[in-house]
């Protein structure tokens, strides 16, 4: 019989996805800032793999602190947590430092702190706590609304920022509390957004209409001819109609236009503002493009040499990536995601208690949002938001958030057959 | 069951995994459109340009080479210069100058290279050299111009300029790129190929904002530049230079030939222009002024000007009638009737004869003898077949269409024939009588100076030629190619010739006494063009030789516009021409200074004189 919370059950297989993910993010940025005639050592200072290298020894030292404290401080302090973090991202609003439009940072000296990434953190352990709690039922509206209240309060102080790729990620709790019985209705209704938005930015409204109409008319001769599905459907397809209206008003008038100019850039990547963001995600996408299937070596990537792709060691370090090592490396990539987030699953499903479960699949979903935007931003199959590659991309803030909330996965996992009892 | 869900939520992480390979594989794998793109971002391509062959004469004399010049660059991020009046004074600029030309760099780009100052002189570079490495954000792009060692052959060797949008459009071969230098005209263009070798190019890493970051791809791809070949042409530069002297301030040509190998010794547009000023800096300035110039200095008159042949053309038709058949050398044939006007008498001539007095009666007889053999009893229709017969056989001492010449611009003349005739009169309503004054060699006969010089040619070779050429061969690096040349034979026969050669001996004798060379015979013909004008100006002079007599290495056309008498101007300054090819200097020790009679043009006065007395000779006026 194991050591209960030993160390021996630290989920090993994650740990070494964490380290080979780390390590080659770590290299990826060296190549990423790489300059050949100035050639500078991987473990330079000066250069963002030298401080890369930094935030890897610090987040060791935050694995070893969470290895050791006790595991149950996590659910008990959830409250607190969320309570500072949503403090923070009101003080944010007044102190923090406007970068780029957005005022998203703390600066005390040289030390910078993004209090969004931390709140998702919060947020979690919120959210699985308030989810695991007694008289919770997600049949009940006002379980749904309380849930929905704590997922989305930090989303409405981040806007604000305004930091619309943070913003994002707090939809991937949804995923969460899916698994734990939330109505589907809420994820069809926002698929449904999500489609009717995109034919509103690509196709006239009339058209639109003549869509809904149709899938409409077509739902009622296949379901039932009844008065109220009728009366249902009826009403379903004029709030359709009139969310395409709404979403166009404000993606035409109320959207500044850098903003509509990173989406219309999506569809229209050749004709959008070809000198900025057409720019940029064109460069990305040549970059990503031009490494063929085996890519062309590590520290001979073109255009990410030649500094053609912005933010290359950040949230574009998957051009890196796909330019050296090609489609193979691409792949190789994708998988470890794809196998990370299996076993996060896997890890989730094996609790006994709601608040671990809960919890898990916040990290699974936090993790799958931000690979999924970031990804589609660099092959321009989404907007440019600033949403780094986790583990990946160059910066402490993200990898200490992406660490943190790793780790205190598996070291609840190390106590999984400890019942958490809430005092 | 809630537990499911797991199934669902996994489904779409796996989902959009395969989604993002996909389109990963489409992007990266299937679609090659970013490779390029790619490659196009980041990859400077430099361009070597290779050494341009250089122009020898037949001497290995050189006649035409490359020097060099050197355009200042400057990137204005790297610039730093302490002293700026130092700077200044060193570049003798002013300082607004200096101003000026930086600012325009700054605002082409800030970190890639510019030219501060172009086309600095070899001598200007020497001196300016060693200093100029102390100034940072400088350096110098070394280019090559045209330089002529004497100012002669403008229209021969051509000029180089850049290429224009309907030359880029028609090289099939996508060599040429805008921007690129090509020879335009003359030599230069004919032997493009040979001359510009080919182009190399170096590949470099750039990053955006174009500053170079390394070679790309190892210099695998990188191609060195090839000079090009040397071309050796056939021209005597002495004698072309003696030949320009002649003709300084007379309009017309001199051709002269190699008679046994087609070699063109030396060819004389006049007026023409100094190659040097279509070389380099000045290029457009200068053409405009020459190309406005009324002198028409940019026309090559060797090979463009079209003249009547006048009684030179003799020759032709005493030649076509032999070879025809209709009569023989020997044969005594007597004119009693003028068909037409004539200084020589009526009476018993043969071919010699009929050379040597230039007997119009004479060569209308043998001109009819080719046209009018009895083909067809209607006497339109037995003109119409020998007009065909007798323009065909024209056309095969090389007239009527280009000899092909290794330069472009060749005219090609005119022998006209039984159709042009048809265009001109009814069909069938012509006779011989219609057309009679082509047998001395008026009427619509047009000749260019280089034909002439090509008859000329023939006569020497008694019955070939060679294909008149301006260049022999090519050199590169002691590796000589010689270019074959075929004998052309206009007729059957040869027998004839020295009959031909004994009367134009005599002839240039007679006719043009004053032009003998002091020990060499010359067989010489001369003629007089009109000038189409009927009026006072005076004819053109002309005439056609080949010295000596009995080994020819010189065959000549000269042509001087409005000098009148062929004996005196043309024949004096062939004279001279061939004397200077076949001794090397000039024997002018006879009383008569042929050479200050060419020099100061006295032929003109004696012109003027005998113009007012043979104001009634308008027609056939033969020498």
């Amino acid at each position: 019989m194991r050591n209960e919370g030993g160390i021996g059950n630290l989920d090993w297989s994650v740990v070494l996805i964490y380290i080979v993910l780390i390590t080659l993010g770590w290299f990826n940025i060296f190549a990423a800032t790489y300059d050949e005639e100035a050639t500078k050592s991987i473990f330079d200072l000066t250069t963002n793999s030298g401080k890369q290298l930094l935030w890897i020894a610090t987040s060791v030292v935050l694995i070893a602190i969470i290895l050791i404290v006790d595991f149950r401080i996590y659910e008990s302090l959830a409250p607190i947590l969320y309570v500072i973090f949503i403090l923070m991202l009101m003080a944010v609003l007044v102190f923090g430092k406007e970068t780029n439009g957005a005022k998203a940072w703390f600066e005390i000296g040289s030390f910078r702190l993004q209090p969004a990434e931390l709140t998702k953190f919060a947020t979690a352990l919120l959210l699985a706590r308030f989810v695991s709690g007694s008289n919770v039922r997600f049949s009940d509206f006002k379980s749904q609304a309380k849930a929905l209240a704590i997922m989305f309060s930090p989303v409405a102080l981040i806007m604000l920022q305004p930091d619309l790729g943070s913003a994002l990620i707090f939809f991937s709790f949804m995923l969460a509390v899916f698994r734990e019985g939330f109505p589907p209705v809420y994820l069809i209704v926002g698929l449904a957004a999500a489609i009717i938005g995109v034919m509103t930015i690509l196709l006239p409204i009339q058209i639109i209409a003549i869509v809904v109409v149709a899938v409409g008319a077509i739902w009622v001769l296949l379901s039932s001819r009844s008065l109220k599905n009728i009366l249902i459907t009826f009403f379903l397809v004029l709030t359709s109609i009139g969310f395409s209206l709404g979403f166009g008003y404000a993606f035409d008038e109320v959207l500044p236009e850098y903003q509509r100019n990173r989406i219309l850039v999506i569809f229209y990547p050749d004709s959008i503002d070809p000198q900025n963001a057409g720019f940029n995600l064109n460069q990305s996408k040549i970059a990503i493009g031009s490494g063929g299937l085996t890519g062309k070596g590590f520290l001979e990537g073109t255009q990410t040499k030649g500094g053609f792709v912005p933010e290359q060691s950040t949230d574009f370090i998957f051009s890196t990536l796909a330019e050296e090592h090609g489609w193979l490396g691409s792949l190789i990539l994708v998988t470890l995601f794809m196998l990370l987030l299996s076993r996060i699953i896997a890890i989730a499903e094996r609790q006994k208690s709601q608040f671990s479960r809960v919890y898990g699949y916040s990290i699974a979903g936090i993790i799958f949002f931000h690979f999924t935007i970031n990804i589609a931003m660099t092959m321009g199959l989404f907007p440019v938001v600033g949403i780094p590659l986790p583990f990946f991309s160059y910066g402490g803030s993200s990898l200490w958030s992406f660490t943190i909330m790793l780790f205190v996965l598996l070291k609840i996992d190390m106590h999984r057959t400890q019942i958490l009892t809430r005092h | 069951m809630l537990e499911n869900r797991r199934y669902i939520i996994q489904g779409i992480f796996i989902l959009i995994g395969v989604v993002f390979l996909v389109k990963l594989f489409a992007l990266q794998v299937t679609d090659d459109t970013y490779k390029f793109r790619a490659e196009r971002n980041s990859r400077l391509r430099i361009v070597e340009y290779p050494f341009r062959g250089l122009i020898y004469d037949r001497n290995n004399e050189l006649l035409v080479y490359n020097e060099p010049i050197y355009d200042l660059m400057v990137i204005p991020q790297d610039v730093f210069i302490e002293d700026t009046t130092r700077f200044c004074e060193l570049l003798d600029i002013t300082r607004e100058t200096f101003e000026e030309n930086m600012l325009a760099a700054k605002r082409y780009h800030r970190a890639k290279p510019s030219a501060f100052i172009k086309k600095i002189s070899h001598t200007e570079y020497a001196r300016i050299q060693d200093e100029l490495y102390s100034y940072k954000g400088f350096h110098v792009n070394p280019r090559t111009v045209r330089r002529y060692s004497s100012a002669i052959l403008a229209n021969e060797v051509g000029y180089i300029g850049e290429i224009s949008q309907s030359q880029l459009d028609r090289d099939t071969t996508n060599y040429y790129r805008s921007g690129d230098h090509i020879g335009l005209t003359g030599l230069e263009q004919y032997y493009e190929k040979e001359l510009r070798g080919e182009r190399g190019a170096k590949y470099k890493l750039i990053n955006v904002n174009g500053i170079q970051k390394g070679v790309y791809k190892n210099g695998a791809y990188d191609t060195t530049s090839i000079a090009g070949r040397n071309l050796i042409t056939t021209i005597d530069q002495e004698l072309q230079k003696y030949a320009e002297w002649l003709m300084e301030g007379k309009r017309g040509s001199i051709v002269a030939i190699e008679p046994s190998t087609g070699e063109i010794l030396a060819m004389v547009s006049s007026p023409s222009y100094d190659p040097n000023m279509l070389s380099g800096r000045k290029f457009s300035d200068n053409y405009k002024t020459i190309a406005a110039d009324t002198n028409k200095r940019l026309f090559n008159r060797a090979i463009m000007a079209e003249y009547p042949p006048g009684s030179i053309f003799k020759t032709v038709q005493a030649l076509v009638g032999l070879d025809a058949g209709v009569m023989t050398a020997d044969e005594q044939i007597v004119s009693k009737v003028e068909r037409i006007g004539d200084h020589a008498a009526l009476g018993s001539y043969d071919v010699a004869k009929g050379i040597e007095y230039s007997s119009n009666n004479y060569f209308h007889e043998v001109m009819r003898r080719v046209v009018n053999q009895g083909d067809d009893p209607n006497t339109f229709k037995d003109t119409r077949i020998g007009m065909e017969r007798w323009a065909d056989a024209v056309r095969k001492f090389g007239f009527g269409a280009p000899l092909g010449l290794d330069i472009a611009g060749e005219e090609n003349g005119l022998v006209p024939d039984a159709d042009y005739y048809d265009d001109i009169y009814p069909k069938h309503s012509w006779a011989y009588s219609t057309i009679q004054s082509l047998c001395i060699g008026q009427g619509e006969l047009l000749v260019t100076p280089l034909q002439v010089a090509n008859l000329a040619a023939i006569i020497a070779n008694q019955g070939y030629y060679i294909k008149p050429h301006l260049v022999k061969g090519f050199e590169k690096d002691g590796d000589e190619e010689i270019l074959d040349f075929d004998k052309i034979y206009p007729g059957k026969g040869n027998e004839y010739y020295p009959a031909i050669i004994e009367g134009m001996a005599r002839a240039a004798k007679r006719t043009a006494n004053l032009a003998k060379i002091p020990g060499i015979e010359i067989a010489g013909k001369t003629g007089t063009a009109e000038n189409g004008i009927k009026d006072e100006t005076i004819d053109h002079s002309v005439f056609m030789a080949f010295a000596p007599k009995d080994d020819p290495k010189i065959a000549i056309s000269v042509y001087v516009e409005n000098a009148g008498w062929g004996g005196l101007a043309s024949g004096i300054t062939a004279s001279l021409v061939m004397e200077k090819f076949i001794k090397g200097k000039i024997d002018d020790s006879g009383w008569f200074k042929r050479e200050a009679y060419i020099k100061e043009s006295k032929y003109l006065d004696v012109l003027k004189k005998d113009n007012e007395e043979d104001k009634d000779n308008e027609e056939g006026q033969e020498n």
